[in-house]
């Protein structure tokens, strides 16, 4: 049985609906992450989790008890906030000490722990910095350290990367991951950015309007995806409209059709081979490994993307191509 | 718990509301037992009809008006001009400008009478209007603190080095930059700090009673002194004044937000 | 004889980039702020300065400690600690009375509009000081007062005769109250703006509940404001004249009230005396600021 299950759970601020009939199962251990564009209720839904807002209605259970109800503090769910929220007035030992404290440990059981966390976060020498010494790194290693030695039954990261920079945010992600692999913790990140959910998650639910677009493995929510939200969301699909469709590929659809840039082949403009597409290169973007198209064909703006392998492959606008699109690599969405 | 977190709430607020409007009401009962028989605005004809009134308020509100547009023209070019080329001496300046509220304004004027008495280097309690100019000039030391923070806040909110830049290189001159590009701007701060000003200058006693001026401060402590239902009605108006002097910062605060933003 | 909140606001050090131009200093540039400091010299700094000098010296301007001396005389050292006392009340009450009223505002899930009303409120009250307040009072609390008159008709208390006098240590600390603990609202209430709420449900999330919140985090961070405050409205007290010496004339030997004497009437005989009393006020309203500034830089620190 799932080890956190959520049904049909609904959240309502005065006549505004933030969150739909939401549904989840998680197994213990897992990594889960809510993906979706800012006020999407990915962080309401984990707000519900942590017990700081009460569902309008639905369940929540954790190990098979129904905690909905339950007080925050009594939960034993560990949360890190995108803000840190560090105490000012205590530095990182005492930070880091305060839910052992709360919990009335031993004096001398918290300073192991608290040493063993410092140690699994790498802050070793800055016990006693307060966290206005610290990097805003520094200060989510803090926070995580924080969240993660009271032994919570499910950890919440809300956005936990998203104040830092580029490098720090790749750096701090690893380690994030690395963590919650060895010591097997049931993690539900929240982000809304792509690529962080991609290389973290086990699973990811993408959600647009307090309602889940799709979910499922990392690898399939990115190569499948089931909606045009999701698959503007993910990638730079390019998105084709049934009438476009019907013009420049001659089938029916009833939604939209979904291809990515990097599955369109870009074949000379003397090709021959049956089933291409004649078109126009109009400008292209260098994206450092990649360079990426635009074609037109029949009146249709296509994105394509090749591997910048030598200056030479360089197709000046005004070249004619034929394009090759295989079948597998259309998608019908909705 | 909620809840009664929100009955500790509302009981404090009650207390509060209760402690602050009692003397309103009981001020405001007591100003209208002038006539024997019954509830009158009586005390309030008797107080604007007297002449004492008119010429001490009028002369208040007067040494109220020039106080702000000189600590103005005092404050606002020195904030200018700190935060465009002497950004140094801020600290300095800050300092002073708060000395007003570590200083008590008796001390002040004390030194006034030592330093500018009549047979001093600059005797300006020597006659009348001298010593109306000593009496604005501490004002306007009294309101440094309001007015320079005020100000001070206000330029800072809108990046006042890169709007004199970027008006420099459109070509504007020193004049224009000043007058359509950074006071528009910071209209509204002025003017808070200038209704502050007022209020604080309008009843203002110390000052007036020790430089011996015909100010309305000391005429609200002769008439309280000698009379009865009088000082209510005068309590109840100089009441009056401060709140509208606030009101008006509320509106003109409320303006100032959505110019701000788009600063 | 008070302070608005806006002249209170702390703002950081300018950045380098401000600092840039400001290294080219040329005489031109000063002259831009002569005015003001002109200004300053002429009517703050050198009148205190006379008066700090003044206090050391005798009559004949030679140098002397003999006015320090004399200010520890049983008469004038009482008038201090009366003052010292009136300024301690009003300051005590004002910060815990202040800050339960700002707490209850702005955290106590009270509606949307008690808070903007206060805040209003707030604004005139701490400017509704001197001779107005001490009229309303005497309306109030005087012996003909409507409260004094309400207890006695209708709940047979006799206040006076309870030995409650407006004009007395209590009377006009309840009557400085009302300047003060609005002045406390408007300087709390950003210190209580700035208890983010995610520390609250940090706490909450790591096992703490509302009186772990209050003990551990949210009191410890507003204790230096707190502080800060109490000591400002200390100082603010003790530098009041007007309401004093509009409610009790001078029966109430304060400080301040004496200081007023001796410039009128020259009732101590002695000028250099009374330049000595000015400084001691000095002394004591510039110390509680200092600390007052020093609290609040420490309320400061990490508040990024």
């Amino acid at each position: 049985m799932a080890y956190l299950t959520i049904n049909n759970l609904h959240k309502r601020f005065d006549d505004h609906v933030v969150v739909h009939d939401f549904n989840m199962s998680i197994e213990q251990g897992e990594f889960v992450t809510f993906l979706g564009p800012s006020g999407c209720g990915k962080t309401t839904v984990l707000r519900m989790i942590a017990g700081f807002e009460t569902p309008t209605s639905g369940r929540i259970c954790v190990g098979g008890e129904d905690i909905t109800q339950q007080a925050a503090q009594k939960r034993g769910i560990g949360m890190v906030f995108q803000s840190y929220a560090l105490f000012p007035n205590m530095n990182v030992t005492q930070n880091i000490g305060f839910g052992l404290k709360m919990r009335k440990c031993p004096a001398d059981d918290i300073k192991r722990k608290v040493a063993e966390v410092i140690k699994l976060v790498e802050l070793t020498g800055k016990e006693n910095h307060y966290p206005h010494e610290l990097s805003g790194g520094q200060r989510q290693r803090v926070a995580l350290a924080r969240a993660l030695v009271v032994e919570p039954r499910i950890l919440l990261l809300d956005e936990p990367l998203s104040a830092l920079d580029a490098r720090i945010r790749k750096n701090l992600r690893e380690q994030i991951r690395d963590i919650q692999r060895r010591l097997g913790l049931t993690t539900i990140f929240v982000t809304h950015d792509q690529e962080e959910a991609l290389t973290m998650s086990d699973r990811i639910f993408v959600m647009n309007q307090g309602r889940v677009e799709q979910e499922g493995r990392a690898e399939i929510v990115y190569t499948e995806p089931a909606t045009e939200f999701v698959a503007r969301f993910m990638g730079n699909y390019n998105l084709l409209g049934a009438a476009d469709t019907n013009r420049l590929l001659g089938l029916n659809i009833s939604g939209h059709l979904a291809i990515r840039p990097e599955s369109i082949h870009v074949l000379d403009g003397h090709s021959q081979q049956d089933g291409t597409l004649a078109g126009t290169i109009r400008q292209h973007q260098l994206l450092g490994n990649i360079i990426r198209y635009q074609i037109e064909s029949a009146g249709i703006t296509l994105q394509v993307d090749r591997l910048n392998r030598t200056a030479s492959d360089l197709m000046p606008a005004g070249t004619e191509v034929r394009l090759q699109i295989s079948r597998d690599d259309m998608r019908e969405v909705r | 718990m909620k809840s009664t977190s929100r009955l500790g709430a509302w009981v404090a607020i009650a207390i509060g509301t209760l402690y602050f409007v009692l003397p309103l009401i009981a001020t405001f009962e007591f100003s209208l037992k002038m006539n024997r028989d019954g509830y009158s605005f009586e005390a309030y004809k008797v107080v604007l009809a007297d002449p004492g009134f008119q010429a001490t308020f009028g002369y208040s509100t007067l040494m109220a008006v020039l106080t702000i547009i000189v600590g103005i023209l005092l404050v606002v070019p020195t904030a200018y001009w700190i935060q465009l080329k002497l950004p140094r001496l801020r600290p300095l300046v800050e300092f002073i400008t708060l000395l007003p509220l570590v200083i008590p304004a008796i001390v002040i004027v004390f030194g006034y009478l030592k330093l500018y008495n009549s047979s001093s280097w600059l005797p300006l309690t020597g006659n009348e209007r001298a010593t109306d100019l000593l009496l604005m000039c501490s004002y306007v030391t009294l309101a440094l603190p309001y007015l320079y923070r005020s100000v001070d806040a206000g330029l800072r909110a809108i990046d006042v080095r890169t709007l004199t830049e970027a008006a420099e290189s459109l070509g504007a001159s020193w004049p224009s930059i000043l007058l359509q590009v950074i006071f528009p701007n910071v209209k509204s701060a002025i003017l808070s700090g200038a209704f502050l000003t007022f209020a604080v200058v309008i009843g203002e006693f110390t000052m007036a009673s020790l430089l011996g001026r015909p100010a309305f401060g000391p005429y609200l402590q002769l008439i309280g002194a000698n009379r009865a239902y009088e000082p209510s009605a005068l309590a109840i108006i100089a009441f009056m004044v401060t709140w509208a002097s606030m009101g008006l910062i509320q509106v003109f605060a409320r303006n100032a937000r959505p110019a701000r933003k788009t600063a | 004889m008070s302070t608005s909140p806006d002249s209170l606001t702390h703002h950081p050090e300018p950045g380098a980039g401000q600092i840039r131009k400001g290294l080219t200093l040329s005489s031109l540039n000063w002259l831009g702020v002569a005015p003001f400091f002109l200004f300053a010299l002429l009517f703050l700094i050198l009148p205190t300065a006379t008066l700090m000098i003044g206090a050391f010296q005798d009559a004949d301007g030679h140098f002397t400690l003999g006015n320090i001396a004399r200010l520890f005389d049983d008469s004038i050292l009482s008038a201090y600690w009366i003052s010292f006392e009136v300024s301690a009340a009003s300051a005590l009450g004002g910060t815990l009375i202040g800050l339960a009223l700002a707490l209850a505002a702005i955290q106590g899930g009270l509606p949307q509009w008690i808070r903007p009303t206060l805040m209003t409120f707030s604004g005139v009250a701490s400017n509704f000081a001197g001779i107005p307040l001490s009229f309303a009072f005497l309306s109030t609390l005087g012996r003909m007062g409507l409260v004094t008159v309400l207890l006695r008709n209708y709940a047979d208390f006799d206040l006076y005769g309870s030995g409650f006098s407006i004009l007395s240590f209590l009377g006009l600390t309840l009557t400085y109250l009302y300047f003060q603990i609005p002045l406390m609202v408007l300087i709390v209430t950003p210190a209580i703006d700035g208890l983010r709420a995610e520390w609250r449900e940090a706490c909450e999330s790591l096992g703490g509940n509302s009186v772990a919140y209050w003990w551990h985090i949210a009191l410890p961070i507003l204790w230096p404001s707190i502080m800060g405050s109490a000591l400002l409205l200390f100082a603010n007290a003790f530098g009041a004249v007007a309401t004093a010496y509009a409610l009790t004339g001078s029966s109430l030997n304060i400080v301040p009230i004496l200081l007023y004497a001796q410039i009128r009437g020259d009732v101590l005989h002695d000028q250099n005396l009374g330049y000595a009393l000015a400084l001691g006020m000095i002394v004591v309203t510039g110390l509680s600021n200092a600390g007052y500034i020093w609290l609040r830089s420490r309320a400061e620190r990490g508040r990024e």
